[in-house]
């Protein structure tokens, strides 16, 4: 039984290995931004649309108002970012459905290089927004005692996120066949749908700790910014 | 359970490049179309309430004006009905003067008629009397009778004022032709001679007389020059006597 598709290896040339994750990972992209352009290329600016730019607006709207009310104020700047973790996650979670699919999310590969995406984001972000002053001094929030803390927690949180994740989908997925072994009718369709719910729910957990996280690094800066256009 | 570290930065790497297609083909195109449509319908709605607020300053000036109008149109429409009242009170009260001038006229008329009638029936009975009296008068008429007209006659010469007894004398004397004496019937010898006395006692001279007979006279005698006459008859009685009633009926239609 094959736990994480990193197992299932195409290609490999010393270091390289082209696994199931990769390809798969790639054909999600291909997905996702085929039909990010056959919907968007005849986008209509009047007030009736067609049916589908009505889903995909319904869609954007929705993760920049779910960005807005964790504390983003200018949710356009990170739409790229947290979309994208948002709907790379819950379509690779969805296609769950499709016999022989092994989602990616089921790689801790795949879960910790996104963590480490976001790792990196926070202070990326963080520092566009008030400077690096401003950002390594959160560190040092509420007093200097709390630093390594601090460092200890932006760490503990990278690994939970890529864990979480991992550990939820490979285990929906490794919970359907083994059921599927053992009771093959019925019972593995349940499992499939709470995997699907399941599914949904990481990705919106994974995307909204990441929007939170950076919400935390940049609202001092923000609230900076806001105190100082009062003052002036 | 292990992490392949070269799939972690395979995956990064495709994380970075799925961003920036997302960003490229679905978030940057929607967030337009959605802001474009946004404006689109912010737009609209500013071009609704400005054309509302139009549309209600039209309505509330059509409605002034309908009100001024609906008002206009009352007055005019009083005035209308006081101008054709007051026409009608004239053209009435026009009417009501002719029709009492046509019926005075009428009435006059015919009181005139009337009168006409009464006149004309007056004149044929005073005609018929008056023909009845001077046939009546004619009838009894004769030589006796004439002897009391020249009698009655003389006396009246007698009784003639001075004016007139100098102007008849005049007349006698100044005439070259003889006297002309006018009766109805023969004058007796007697009669003629009593005439020859007075008229020769007036103008103190012989006289030339020229009897002539005149059955228009009715009865009685009538002495005349070229230029003077002296008259009693029955006729010139009844003539006066007419004048006399025509200028009284005359008076009285006047009156």
């Amino acid at each position: 039984m094959r736990i994480s598709p990193d197992e299932m290896i195409f290609w490999e040339y010393g270091f390289m290995h082209l696994n199931l994750t990769i390809v798969t990972t790639w054909a999600l992209m291909i997905l996702l931004t085929l039909g990010a352009w056959l919907i968007t290329r005849n986008l209509k600016k009047e007030i009736k649309t067609t049916r589908w730019q009505n889903v995909l607006e319904m869609l954007v709207l929705m993760i920049r108002d779910q960005i807005k009310e964790v504390g983003l104020s200018k949710p356009d700047k990170y739409m790229g970012f947290i979309g994208t973790l948002f709907l790379f996650i819950a379509v690779s979670n969805l296609l769950t459905i499709v016999p022989w699919y092994e989602a990616p999310t089921a790689s801790l590969s795949t879960t910790t290089a996104l963590a480490i995406s976001v790792f990196i984001a926070v202070p990326v972000f963080g520092i566009a927004q008030g400077g690096i002053k401003s950002y390594l001094r959160s560190y040092l929030q509420p007093n200097f005692i709390m630093l390594p803390f601090n460092i200890i927690s932006e760490i503990s949180r990278t690994l939970a996120l890529a864990v979480r994740l991992f550990g939820n989908i490979m285990s929906g997925g490794l919970i359907a066949t083994v059921l599927i072994s053992i009771v093959p009718f019925f019972f593995p369709m349940i499992m499939s749908a709470l995997g699907l719910l399941t599914g949904m729910i990481q990705a919106y957990i994974f995307a909204i700790l990441a929007t939170v996280y950076i919400a935390a690094a940049t609202q001092d800066a923000e609230r900076k910014k806001e105190v100082k256009k009062v003052k002036s | 359970m292990e992490i392949n570290w070269f799939t972690v930065i395979a995956q990064i790497v495709n994380f970075l490049i799925l961003v920036y297609l997302l960003k490229r083909f679905l978030y940057k195109p929607v967030l337009e179309a959605i802001d474009a449509r946004e404006k689109k319908i912010a737009e609209q709605l500013e071009d609704a309430a400005m054309k509302k607020a139009e549309a209600k300053k039209d309505k509330d000036l059509f409605r002034q004006k309908n009100e001024a109008f609906d008002k206009e149109r009352v007055a005019k429409m009083n005035e209308a009905i006081a101008q054709v009242n007051s026409e009608k009170e004239r053209l009435f009260e026009e009417v009501r003067k002719e029709s009492t001038a046509l019926r005075s006229k009428f009435e006059a008329s015919l009181k005139q008629q009337e009168l006409d009638i009464k006149d004309s029936l007056k004149r044929k009975t005073k005609n018929a009397v008056f023909q009845i009296a001077s046939k009546t008068l004619a009838d009894l008429a004769n030589a006796d009778l004439e002897e009391q007209v020249v009698h009655v006659f003389l006396g009246k010469i007698e009784k003639l004022d001075e004016t007139e007894k100098s102007k008849f004398k005049d007349a006698l004397i100044d005439s070259a032709t003889p006297i002309t004496i006018k009766s109805v019937f023969e004058l007796s010898a007697t009669s003629k001679q009593n005439l020859g006395a007075m008229i020769g006692k007036i103008t103190g001279k012989q006289n030339n007389f020229q009897y002539v007979l005149e059955p228009e006279l009715v009865s009685g005698i009538e002495i005349g020059t070229a230029s003077y006459q002296l008259s009693w008859n029955i006729e010139s009685y009844l003539n006066s006597l007419n004048n006399n009633s025509i200028t009284k009926e005359k008076e009285n239609a006047i009156n």
